[in-house]
């Protein structure tokens, strides 16, 4: 009669341990958050940051189309939660946000290669993620590696924000309450970095993690632009969700602007 | 009221199981980020107005889960308290291990983000937990007690048929063994790998590989394998055991169920994985599961048969109306195989 119960106290004690180390694993969930986790180097591989002379500063421009008949954006299905449902009953799907005149918007441009080792400071003041009418604002966003991310709740209702990162570290946090905050820094660069509510299964969005500062999100009319570049050749890519990627060589002199057309297809 | 507590905490497992399905199905592990609390709430205390979107389907299944658990504990302590038959006690004590481990495994699959060895094995122990719940059942059902008396031919040993206890294991064996490749097809993402059913991308064998594709496509070979096997095994029953309902029955039910699951495994590629329709899948794998192991089990009576007729003998008050309907071949049998065989 004795001997099955000390297999089974052998494990419950087996399994209390596997929690536990579990709960350690928790705790590294816990490190994302600003508590815990050290800022990163402001000057990525030692470098002293340096300025960018605006006097001689050039600016690349452009414009991202597409080429063909733009699907029409799908209306998203909010009735798992009623205060979704009510809050912004005409939410419509953010992958493919395409103009009347082909435009495209939410495509992360960037200079992917050119600037050596140049670095560049770290910005102190924070990027806004909001989940405001249970959606993602902004859908698609760039931050400098070290630069805080605020991601705010300002939803009734519960998210979670789980972070899909496959370079910097993978994290999950709820926020059940209205108001609630959180401020998140990453550590390396990784284009792009899935963000994704999975209490509502449609808010997803994007965050470009760089380097440097050089980089945008074009509007509804697909324009952007990068200013402030030191003369010299880049490798400017264009990142759709859906789209893909298109990368372009450009050569910018002293003050000079150079325009750029991407052009995608379905 | 102990067979009937064990059959429902085995029914129970299988509802937890298609909990844990929809869980997957419509990609809610994740929307509860804390265990073992809710958004910081103690699980029970978590206000039912929260249970929206996917918090719904991942607390639903916590809840449950924590049920089947408590469940299982009393079936435990139960058997403990009134199960003369050591091994049925211990199969107690094993089944209460496995739900704990498995509440376990539960937690850490949503603390280290879903990593698939952990979720694929969280979908494994969860069969198991059923296999368990079952044999309890069935073992402590007045029908295994008293011997299958309603069968044509009362002696167990002459019921042996080695052929029959060898495919019934073979069958229950690579059902499971099936289960576990559905669940790492399901993990990994790879449900959708094949588009098209009953072919494949257009052709019986795929024209091209990759690993997602070759684990969906074990899946399909698997069901045309275990479907094969069924159909053997039942075959046999049903040529070989007419007289033996005990047999005959799980044997027609797991060819039902096998048609069914077929369907519903077409289905859920068709309806682009909906998740009613892919949660039933699951939950009818695990039923394929445990009917092949009834008939297993009960084609291999004989080897329980001692225990379980010198049960029947020491022990008429449970077994109501065993001491009086026992035939003679089978009080015999029992008095010259059961010496020492039950404690």
């Amino acid at each position: 009669m004795r001997r099955p119960f000390h297999l089974l106290f052998c494990t419950v004690l087996c399994a209390t341990s596997v929690a536990l180390a579990a709960c350690g694993g928790g705790n590294q969930t816990q490190q994302t958050t600003p508590q815990t986790q050290g800022a990163a180097p402001a000057s990525p591989g030692g470098a002293a940051p340096a300025a960018v002379d605006a006097a001689t500063a050039a600016t690349v421009t452009g414009k991202v189309t597409f080429a063909g008949t733009p699907p029409p954006p799908q209306p998203v299905k909010l009735s798992s939660d009623p205060y979704c449902e009510k809050a912004n009953p005409g939410l419509k799907s953010e992958t493919e946000v395409v103009g009347s005149d082909g435009s495209v918007g939410n495509v992360f441009v960037y200079v992917k290669d050119g600037l050596g080792n140049r670095a560049f400071p770290t910005p102190s003041e924070a990027v806004v993620l909001d989940q405001k009418g249970c959606h993602y604002t902004p859908h698609v966003l760039g931050i400098q590696i070290g630069q805080p991310l605020q991601i705010v709740n300002s939803d009734d209702t519960l998210h979670n924000v789980h972070g899909l990162a496959k370079s910097n570290k993978e994290f999950n946090q709820g926020q059940p309450i209205q108001g609630m905050k959180m401020t998140h820094t990453f550590s390396t660069k990784e284009v792009m970095i899935p963000f994704k509510c999975d209490v509502h299964g449609w808010m997803n969005a994007w965050i470009g993690v760089l380097d440097h500062p050089y980089y945008a999100v074009t509007s509804t009319d697909g324009t952007f632009s990068l200013k402030g570049l030191p003369p010299g050749t880049y490798t400017i890519e264009a990142w759709h969700e859906k789209l893909g990627t298109q990368t372009q060589t450009v050569t910018v002199g002293e003050k000079e602007t150079k325009d750029l057309a991407f052009s995608f297809k379905a | 009221m102990l067979p009937m507590f064990a059959a429902l905490v085995a029914a129970s497992t299988a509802v937890l199981i298609f909990a844990g399905g929809l869980v997957t199905s419509t990609g809610s592990g994740l929307s509860v980020p804390d265990w073992p609390n809710t958004y910081g709430w103690f699980m029970w205390t978590f206000p039912l107005s929260k249970m929206v979107g996917g918090i719904f389907y991942e607390h639903l299944h916590r809840l449950v889960a924590s049920t089947v658990g408590f469940l299982i504990l009393v079936l435990a302590i139960w058997l403990w308290r009134a199960e003369p038959r050591r091994w049925v006690r211990r199969l107690g004590y094993l089944a209460l291990a496995a739900v704990i481990t498995q509440g376990i495994l539960g937690g850490i699959t949503v603390l280290w983000y879903l990593p698939d060895a952990i979720s694929i094995a969280h979908a494994s122990l969860a069969q198991i937990v059923f296999c368990l719940t079952t044999t309890i059942a069935l073992v402590t059902s007045r029908g295994w007690r008293r011997g299958y008396l309603g069968s044509r031919i009362p002696n167990p040993e002459s019921r042996r048929d080695a052929t029959l206890e060898r495919i019934a294991i073979v069958t229950t064996a690579a059902i499971y063994l099936q289960i576990v490749v559905g669940a790492t097809m399901r993990h990994t993402g790879a449900g959708l790998a094949i588009p098209d059913f009953p072919l494949s991308f257009g052709h019986v064998i795929p024209t091209h590989w990759d690993p997602k594709i070759a684990v969906h496509f074990a899946h399909r070979a698997g069901a045309a394998v275990i479907t094969l096997l069924i159909a053997a095994t039942s075959g046999h029953v049903v040529y070989h055991h007419r007289g033996r309902r005990e047999l005959v029955r799980p044997a027609i039910l797991l060819l039902v169920l096998v048609a069914l699951q077929i369907t519903l495994g077409g289905l859920t590629v068709l309806s682009q994985k909906q998740f009613i329709i892919n949660s039933l899948h699951v939950v009818n794998g695990a039923l394929v599961l445990v009917t092949s192991l009834v008939l297993t089990l009960r084609a291999h009576y004989f080897r329980f048969a001692g225990s379980a007729a010198a049960f029947a003998e020491r022990n008429p008050a449970h077994v109501r109306g065993a001491g009086s309907t026992l035939g003679d071949s089978q009080r015999a049998w029992t008095r010259q195989n059961t010496r020492g065989a039950s404690a």
